[in-house]
């Protein structure tokens, strides 16, 4: 009588997938990455750090039933904004960078942090979930190294202009 | 604000309603002490926790990181003690969220305390956690070696990480320690909406 317990390790596994397995939502962590190694320290630690915790707050918002609208437009719209962010290299004050990343962060959290299979830990889901989003921070800032040669610094606005031109399709899909 | 106050009140109400103790030991074929091991390997919110209050250990240098070692195992262990002779006691599955938030939280904002102040928060979390787990074993009919199991698990992780931590000397190793913290806390927040919903 072999059965497999697959439900506490499916949850870890079902988080970290999660938050990849949606173009828009990859779009939008890898540029929140991107744009911090352009605007270089202190914000390229405390966007990545910003945006998980509020998307958090997204997601627990989600999974009270507490509404928030537009949920679908923000997270395309937070491709357009970070992608253009990226191209034009557009320094912002730390504040508002905080505030626009934190912002956009909610719609992502409340629309991707409540999917949790039945029988599966929803402590491990949220673990997968966080750590997942991390580490596609991680991956925009490993690439925003480049940063530092004139061609990297071009290379990387191109990044931006691709962010830009996906969450554009993205927001066209939401909006019609 | 009305909004605001409406979610201010679920909260509170999520946080503070109880539920029972649920045991998971898995016996490991090696006796109760490696089973009490096991069952801090398996209890993510403990090892969350204890994460978090070696992450804040290691930041406070390697005085803080002492008196926690010294304090917060033995924390766990009145707590287990104490839980173990408490017959079936509901648990408050939203403090113990709050517990590794609230750690999570300090290390995320690299907030200075002195070494007693870090002993002292880490010591509550171990004596709460301890609590519950001592409660949780007892409805299992398990005992003091499955707690001396786990209090051992918490000293050799504790001392393993907060010990690596002190250890870390590029600035930016330290920034990687923070954003660990703001994860604790994200994933924090997302237990209290689970928790909201009844999935914990």
């Amino acid at each position: 009588m072999a059965h497999v317990e697959s439900g506490e390790a499916g949850g870890f596994v079902s988080g970290v997938r999660h938050p990849i397995s949606g173009l828009d939502h990859v779009l939008a962590m890898v540029a929140v990455g991107l744009w911090g190694a352009q605007l270089g320290s202190p914000a390229v630690w405390l966007l990545p750090i910003a945006f998980p915790m509020m998307m958090a707050f997204g997601g627990m918002l989600g999974l009270m039933g507490v509404p928030v609208p537009g949920v679908e437009i923000g997270i395309a719209a937070s491709g357009v904004v970070l992608g253009a962010m990226v191209l034009g290299e557009v320094k912002l004050p730390l504040a508002a960078s905080i505030i626009m990343v934190g912002v956009f962060a909610i719609f992502h959290g409340h629309a991707h942090g409540t999917e949790l299979s039945e029988g599966q830990n929803a402590m491990l889901y949220s673990l997968g979930f966080v750590i997942s989003t991390g580490l596609l921070h991680a991956a925009g800032i490993g690439i925003g190294t480049v940063h530092r040669w004139k061609t990297g610094q071009l290379f990387l606005r191109g990044t931006g202009a691709v962010v830009m031109v996906g969450g554009l399709i993205f927001l066209w899909g939401a909006l019609s | 604000m009305r909004p605001l106050r409406n979610i201010a009140f679920a909260i509170a109400m999520t946080l503070l309603a109880p539920s029972l103790a649920h045991a998971h030991l898995v016996t490991t074929g090696l006796g109760p002490f490696y089973d009490g091991a096991m069952h801090l390997a398996l209890s993510p919110e403990d090892l969350l926790g204890l994460f978090a209050a070696a992450l804040l250990a290691g930041l406070g240098g390697p005085q803080t990181g002492r008196w926690t070692l010294a304090i917060l195992p033995t924390a766990w262990l009145l707590g287990a003690a104490v839980g173990l002779t408490v017959p079936e006691v509901p648990s408050f599955p939203g403090l113990s969220i709050m517990t590794f938030v609230a750690l999570g939280l300090l290390v995320a904002l690299d907030v200075k305390l002195p070494a007693a102040g870090v002993a002292l928060i880490a010591g509550l979390f171990g004596l709460v956690h301890g609590l519950f787990n001592g409660v949780a074993l007892a409805a299992a009919n398990a005992g003091m070696i499955n707690v001396l199991g786990i209090v051992t698990a918490v000293f050799v992780l504790l001392l393993l990480i907060s010990a690596a931590v002190v250890s870390l000397r590029p600035a930016w190793t330290r920034i990687a320690v923070r954003v660990a913290g703001s994860w604790i806390v994200a994933v924090g927040m997302l237990m209290f909406g689970w928790l909201y919903r009844g999935a914990v």
